[in-house]
């Protein structure tokens, strides 16, 4: 699906025609600039590579300032895939009007880490048992993971703990309440994965 | 952050209110719908605390309503707020002023403050 490359800004709230609050997502999206053209001849399948975000010269691997020398564009931070885009050539610039007021669009973005954490925290756990009555360290605990001699073993992918978010996230069908071409930003209603100034990718 | 107190004046109509604080008596007209009607409420009460920054600023407001006591929060930015009247100015020493609630009668009288301008 045609998407951008953006910036998270930070949340606010804004208010409706009725005088409801919303809270919303600011996106700082685009422009993006075209890196590269996936064809089915040369690639197998159809896809725009998109560009974002300013990068130094000088930390800019020579593979790849090759690479955006070929698109006459300077060097970019991320660079991503989308389907769906026709009629752009390579160093065409893509912007927020691509979005418009109202539609649902899916954010992807690297959630905020949190570390090691328990299941509590990790999968919402109730912890095992109560606070008094001579119970004691089994509050956060995870209680029973399985069966004795048969299976004889721990099923794979029981929720345990470990590695708490800094993981990609994906939320649905987020609506754009605004879009600013001036100023390259999006408005979407509701939060985001991230925190403020982290790379999500906007996908109608 | 920029970004967003831009974004701010640009969206959220701001309206002018005289200056308020924790401690201060106000009353808050707004306007409410019943129906198809409109009509404007006043609550007048003490503001224990006024919250956050730009667009979502907030303030909270007490009052007792016979012995029970009742609390509204307020986003400063609502469109439903006509107007604010500051009644009297109290003299507290801080910004938040939770311990408030916990007082009734005599103890919950607060020191208005004096201006001599």
């Amino acid at each position: 699906m045609p998407g951008l490359i953006g910036r998270k800004v930070g949340m606010t709230s804004i208010y409706s025609a009725e005088g409801k609050a919303t809270p919303c997502t600011v996106i700082e999206a685009g422009p993006c600039v075209v890196t590269q053209l996936k064809t089915v001849d040369r690639d197998g399948y159809e896809a725009v590579q998109l560009g974002f975000g300013e990068r130094k010269e000088k930390n800019t691997p020579n593979a790849l300032k090759g690479h955006f020398k070929k698109a006459n564009t300077s060097p970019k931070r991320k660079l991503v895939e989308f389907d769906g885009f026709d009629g752009l050539n390579i160093g065409d610039a893509v912007g927020v009007d691509i979005f418009s007021e109202g539609e649902f669009v899916n954010i992807s973005g690297t959630s905020k880490g949190k570390g090691f954490q328990g299941v509590v925290k990790r999968h919402g756990f109730g912890g095992v048992g109560q606070a008094t009555h001579g119970q004691h360290n089994r509050l956060r605990a995870p209680g029973s993971i399985g069966a004795a001699s048969y299976p004889a073993r721990v099923f794979k992918g029981m929720r345990m703990a470990g590695q708490t978010g800094n993981k990609t996230v994906t939320i649905e069908n987020l609506q754009v309440l605004k879009v600013l071409t001036d100023k390259n930003l999006v408005v979407v209603k509701g939060s985001i994965p991230g925190a403020k100034g982290s790379t999500v990718i906007i996908e109608k | 952050m920029d970004i967003i107190r831009e974004l701010q004046s640009e969206l959220v109509e701001m309206k002018e209110f005289p200056a308020f604080g924790a401690g201060d008596t106000i009353t808050v007209s707004y306007s409410i719908k019943e129906g198809s009607k409109e009509r404007i409420q006043q609550f007048q009460g003490v503001v224990l605390q006024r919250r956050g920054s730009g667009a979502t600023e907030t303030f909270t407001i007490r009052k007792m309503s016979g012995n029970i006591g009742v609390e509204r929060i307020f986003p400063i930015a609502s469109p439903f707020i006509t107007e604010i009247k500051v009644n009297k100015k109290g003299s507290v020493r801080r910004a938040r002023i939770f311990y408030f609630r916990e007082r009734t009668g005599k103890s919950a009288r607060i020191k208005e403050k004096r201006s001599f301008n």
